[in-house]
């Protein structure tokens, strides 16, 4: 049935028990976030150790109001990136949003999205691509403004 | 040209429905239904096609269909330009259609304008009174500056509010603004503070795209008119639903769109009262509008086309003059009545839902049929996904309505809006479809306590 292919149970898992939800301190940027169709937000916050691209991701903190989509996602973000090179958290979270981009058409690598493969069913549906994105767009957004070589997506 | 008559559908009881008109008979849903191709398909996985999303826009019935192509294909071409055969023929259907549509909300035809949408008629009226700064003394009444106050109300669709901001920050006037109470009505309780002396102009909905409140014009035009402020309604949700008259309502200006009413998208409609159209300066400005041009200068022509700048659309006023025709015959009385049985049907069995909370009013009265709602622990985009899944096309998010998402303490809602062609089985179905959402997302009543 359409709706599990959708929601698949790591989705179901992360909006229930959602990871590092809540904004912490010590950070380094913060980004905002919204869905103008929505109305769907998020706050989200990083901080890096080290400097420019050479950075790792210490920790990656949110909070906001959402459907399970966005919800979810943004918690699998932060399972994806917190404690990697930035780098490498930047190579999924460009793997990510062109899986999303793709109307289901990309075949995600799994070594490089992890638990992130299991929104390749919500790409089907156009009206909430955005919403699997909402944090992720955030992250990149936060991390530009630390980072002068990361552009804003 | 002449339009093709409502009443060609294949099942052939238009007739009969005719009959009725003036009474409130119930409609014959079934032979209103054949008339609309698009309700028999299927969606997701071959399920039947509920369609809950009128509010946001209806579908077409074959005699508008065939009313655009019917005209296409004999009689096409620009109006108000020419002196050949089928520009006679155009002109007269776009005209035919601008009369008919004016005495459907019981108005002049020189007081209706097309528009491409009721976005734009705002907008028009909008602009109107920011270029009336420039324009001569018999504008003097549209013009706004520091001081002046526009009101508008905290229900108001984004299209009746964002034009009034911009305005206000245009021309130094002031916004104000009419609360909404918990139950989802206008709060005017303040009203004599709210339009004051200052008030210059009053912009409110006829009906809330969200809540369904239809509000109380009379207390409103009423205290306006007092004051000196002229009144814009936006009626794209009533005009559709119920019998409307804008002369009796007394408002000064009013629009709503086509695509809501069984008609054309790229069509809206904008009235505005003869004293007012003739003193009021242009909006856009070019080509049809005009009187006199020269290199320098130009002067402009009478309401109502000094306010339709450019080649206007043909085959949508054509389509929208045969959807009010469909409405007619099967009598806007009898539509709202049908209406009224499938909100008080909506509002009954979605409250009975141990966990679906109604935003808006709970009962009937001066309410009409948008029914939106929250179900607990289910966001509203999950909700209207399994919705979706069950065939039940129903709009998720704020409707284009914001601030009043705020007020009444939610993101987002589901809404579902009726029309004549929905079935009583229908308010069953999207009922069915909430209880799937609930068990879905393992929030059923039993485990949430």
């Amino acid at each position: 049935m359409q709706l599990e292919q959708m929601y698949q149970e790591i989705i179901l898992d992360h909006y229930r028990n959602p990871h590092r939800h809540g904004l912490r301190d010590p950070f380094d940027a913060e980004s905002f976030q919204v869905n103008p169709v929505c109305g769907d937000e998020v706050t989200l916050r990083v901080r890096l150790t080290g400097t420019g691209t050479e950075a790792t991701v210490e920790d990656v903190s949110y909070a906001g109001q959402g459907c399970s989509i966005s919800q979810a996602s943004t918690s699998v973000l932060t399972d994806l990136v917190v404690g990697r090179p930035l780098q490498e958290a930047l190579t999924k979270q460009a793997a990510f949003s062109e899986m999303m981009h793709g109307r289901g058409q990309v075949d995600p690598d799994e070594d490089v999205l992890e638990d992130g493969i299991a929104f390749a069913g919500v790409a089907k549906y156009p009206a909430r691509v955005k919403c699997a994105l909402l944090g992720w767009m955030a992250f990149r957004d936060a991390v530009s403004r630390v980072v002068d070589e990361v552009g804003a997506s | 040209m002449t339009v093709q008559p409502p009443g060609t559908s294949p099942v052939g009881t238009f007739d009969e429905r005719a009959a009725h008109v003036g009474t409130v008979a119930p409609l014959d849903v079934p032979a209103i239904r054949s008339d609309f191709p698009i309700l028999q398909r299927t969606v997701r996985d071959e399920r039947p096609l509920v369609y809950l999303d009128s509010g946001a826009t209806s579908q077409r019935p074959r005699q508008v269909l065939d009313a655009e192509r019917s005209f296409l294909e004999s009689s096409n071409a620009a109006v108000h330009r020419g002196a050949h055969q089928l520009a006679e023929e155009a002109t007269d259907a776009y005209e035919g259609a601008r009369a008919k549509i004016a005495r459907f909300v019981g108005v002049g035809a020189d007081e209706v304008v097309f528009t491409k949408n009721a976005t734009e008629g705002i907008n028009l009226v909008a602009y109107a009174m920011s270029n009336a700064a420039t324009a001569g003394p018999e504008a003097e009444r549209f013009r706004l500056g520091p001081g002046d106050e526009v009101v508008v109300t905290e229900m108001e669709h984004h299209a009746n509010l964002v034009p009034w901001q911009q305005v206000c920050q245009r021309t130094g006037a002031t916004l104000r603004w009419f609360g909404v109470t918990d139950e989802g009505r206008l709060d005017l309780s303040d009203i004599d503070s709210v339009i004051t002396d200052n008030t210059k102009l009053v912009a409110v909905s006829h009906q809330s795209n969200v809540l369904g409140t239809v509000n109380p014009l009379e207390e409103i035009v009423s205290r306006a008119h007092q004051v000196g402020a002229l009144v814009v309604l936006d009626a794209c949700q009533s005009v559709p639903h119920a019998p409307v008259d804008f002369a009796r309502l007394g408002v000064d200006f009013a629009v709503f769109s086509g695509h809501k009413m069984l008609g054309p998208s790229g069509i809206g409609v904008f009235y505005g009262r003869r004293e007012l159209l003739k003193a009021m300066p242009p909006f856009l400005t070019g080509g049809s509008m005009i009187e006199l041009v020269h290199i320098d200068r130009s002067t402009f022509a009478e309401p109502p086309q000094r306010f339709e700048a450019g080649v206007p659309m043909t085959s949508q006023a054509v389509g929208l003059g045969a959807a009010v025709d469909y409405l007619s015959v099967v009598g806007m009385e009898r539509i709202a009545d049908h209406e009224r049985r499938l909100t008080e049907a909506a509002l009954r069995e979605l409250s009975a839902i141990e966990g679906v909370r109604i935003i808006g009013p709970t009962d009937t009265e001066h309410r009409g049929a948008a029914v939106s709602f929250v179900i607990d622990g289910v966001h509203p985009h999950d909700a209207a996904q399994v919705l979706d899944s069950q065939g039940v096309e129903a709009r998720v998010g704020h409707h284009c309505a914001w601030p009043l998402h705020r007020r009444m303490g939610v993101p987002a809602t589901v809404r579902a809006s009726f029309y004549l062609y929905n079935e009583l089985d229908e308010v069953g179905n999207l009922a069915d479809a909430v209880r799937e959402s609930q068990r879905f997302f393992g929030v059923t009543p039993s485990s949430t306590g």
